[in-house]
């Protein structure tokens, strides 16, 4: 019988050890790096840590204690503002820039692509160290740049002002963020059936409805993978605002506090483990309520 | 009215010159729209970079002065030097362990993103592999487990991690940064998908050859998906190499650092020298940056191929 089905699916593609033999790797680091440490961190959630040695058991206090410190509504409220201004300002302008890219021609689309796509080489430490300098007030190349363009802001201290600081990270991340996003649309588009394009201009359809008619609903795929991947990590924020502050906390009135940056000022810093769980078992219900609800939203699953 | 200004207008001058043209004017005016729009998006990315460039090789003196470099008449005169790339290099740092330059912190970057990489190849394609080529009971509660713990963020392992590092005494060794980065999920499905597509028969051949089954992974399938193996390499060196918090929690000997935790103390031991750290900024994006034009093709085919078949 299972002689019959080797030589039906036409290969010898059933061993008995070879498969557990290269996915032990795996399997071992799967027990150890991740269903224990999972287990792990549904217990440290329920325990007050004080350094390594000592936990007592405290119930839902972590929680309490998460949900009516003002610092992590603080941290939820700029982390979401912040997420919300990744998705509506930066995708729009990934998207327009990949459909511009798409109808070029090869070899300017490759050099294009290359140049807006080269800040995410750069990890979001460096690219907070170098915009601790471009926002210095009066000197700043943003400063600068932006006075030369509508002369306003040359002496705005983006870093020390906390109205400032949120949309000083927000104009950071579109430098960084914009030309990534911009190839996913791009590999999107190129996937997009010509001919049908073709045959809605010769209907007559004007450049706008042809956009909302025929290309969006055939990039709704990938755009729905976009926004979450977006989604996700805006909310994991943290190594730019903590680069950018030079490591002295996060900004005046914790204007860039973050919820990874708070779940770092209890684990890291005060040493309290069990809190610092807790705010993990939050931002992983976050993030898994807020891709639910977009792909809810978005219908996902009606498209097939 | 300034620079800025005149080229912008300039720009939209000859887009409304083009329109009014009858004929080919019109026609080649939308291009001309796309060409203007994308400049000025390339233009926008990359003066960070040159500012940066440029700000490496100013003097101290004359940093603020300018925003990238002053009049070519003050090039030679001492205004442009090596000097903070010099300061950089030589300064030492004091730590209780003895003094620190900076070199070390390059090797230690170094050798950190090509050990995590290499073992994160091996091993992540290795299991893409098994899931790929083999039929057996239990791969698709392997493939679900692999899937679900996608659904974690990386934070939420951080506390449990701290504990067991410091139980298995890895504190501040480099076991903390490469036994936990050896294999990633992301990277077991994006081998997984190339390897589905090697023909069985070819396997198979080999197999009837008298190859062992792991000289058929190592010496035929594996070779057979270097555009994906390209990707992932630089996919992973990349984010070994701009790592921060993993090696700010568990690495304390500053000689063990890798460039990000150190640029990130840097700037604020060096407050008001940012040609200092902007130089050591320079210097810690060179590696990957030539990394990623050797291989920019197969980078973007590898980063998109998950997200356009899935």
């Amino acid at each position: 019988m299972s002689a019959n089905i080797q030589k039906k699916k036409g290969g010898p593609d059933r061993h008995p050890v070879a498969p557990w033999m290269f996915l032990a790797p795996y399997l071992l680091y799967a027990a150890v790096f991740f269903v224990y440490p999972l287990l792990y961190a549904g217990w440290l959630a329920f325990h007050q840590t004080d350094g390594p040695h000592t936990a007592i058991f405290v119930g839902l206090d972590n929680f309490k204690f998460i949900f009516t410190d003002s610092m992590f509504w603080k941290a939820m409220s700029n982390t979401t503002i912040y997420a919300i201004a990744s998705i509506c300002i930066q995708l729009p302008i990934s998207l327009g820039l990949a459909m511009l890219l798409n109808n070029s021609n090869s070899r300017m689309k490759g050099a294009f692509r290359l140049m807006i796509f080269s800040p995410n080489l750069v990890g979001q430490i460096f690219v907070g160290v170098m915009f601790a300098v471009i926002f210095t007030p009066h000197y700043g190349l943003f400063n600068k740049g932006l006075y030369a363009l509508i002369g306003w802001g040359l002496e705005k201290q983006w870093l020390a002002d906390p109205n400032l600081l949120l949309p000083a990270l927000i104009i950071i991340s579109l430098w960084m963020y914009v030309g990534y996003n911009m190839i996913y649309f791009l590999a999107g588009l190129q996937s997009v059936d010509k001919q049908l394009v073709e045959a809605a201009q010769i209907d007559g359809a004007n450049g706008w409805q042809t956009f909302l008619h025929i290309t969006l609903p055939q990039i709704k795929p990938i755009a729905i993978f976009v926004v979450i991947m977006s989604t996700i990590g805006s909310y994991q924020l943290f190594e730019l605002p903590f680069a950018l502050m030079k490591g002295e906390g996060f900004g005046p009135n914790n204007a860039a506090m973050t919820v990874v940056g708070y779940l770092y000022e209890w684990g890291f810093n005060n040493g309290d483990l069990g809190t610092a769980a807790a705010i993990g078992w939050i931002l992983a219900a976050i993030i898994f309520v807020i891709s639910i609800f977009q792909l809810k939203v978005t219908h996902a699953y009606d498209v097939d | 009215m300034n620079l800025v200004h005149w080229v912008l207008i300039a720009a939209a001058i000859v887009y409304v010159v083009l329109r009014l043209i009858p004929g080919k004017g019109w026609k080649i005016a939308p291009a001309y729209l796309r060409v203007v729009l994308l400049c000025i998006a390339a233009f926008l990315t990359l003066t960070p970079f040159v500012w940066l460039i440029c700000s490496a090789f100013k003097d101290k003196t004359i940093m603020m002065q300018y925003t990238f470099l002053p009049p070519v008449s003050h090039w030679f005169d001492g205004s442009l030097n090596l000097e903070n790339f010099r300061r950089l290099l030589t300064e030492e740092y004091h730590s209780p362990q003895g003094s620190v330059y900076f070199w070390q912190y390059i090797v230690n970057s170094i050798f950190l993103s090509c050990t995590i990489t290499s073992i994160n190849i091996f091993f992540s394609s290795m299991a893409g592999y098994a899931l790929a080529k083999y039929k057996f009971k239990g791969r698709n509660a392997i493939l679900f487990v692999m899937l679900g713990s996608m659904m974690f963020p990386a934070m939420l392992f951080l506390a449990p991690l701290f504990e067991m590092i410091y139980k298995f005494g890895w504190m501040d060794t480099y076991y903390a940064l490469i036994i936990p980065g050896a294999i990633t999920v992301f990277g077991i499905f994006l081998f997984r998908q190339a390897m589905v597509g090697v023909p069985t028969s070819l396997l198979e051949s080999a197999r009837v050859d008298g190859a062992s089954e792991f000289r058929i992974y190592w010496e035929i399938t594996l070779p057979l998906v270097r555009p994906v193996t390209a990707a992932y390499c630089l996919i992973t060196f990349l984010a070994t190499w701009n790592a921060f918090l993993q090696p700010q929690i568990f690495v304390q000997t500053q000689s063990k650092l890798p460039l990000p935790v150190v640029l990130n103390q840097y700037i604020g031991l060096y407050v008001q020298e940012y040609g200092i750290f902007l130089a050591g900024t320079l210097l810690a994006i060179i590696p990957p940056a030539i990394l990623f034009f050797i291989l920019q093709k197969e980078f973007v085919a590898g980063l998109t191929s998950g997200a356009t078949k899935g």
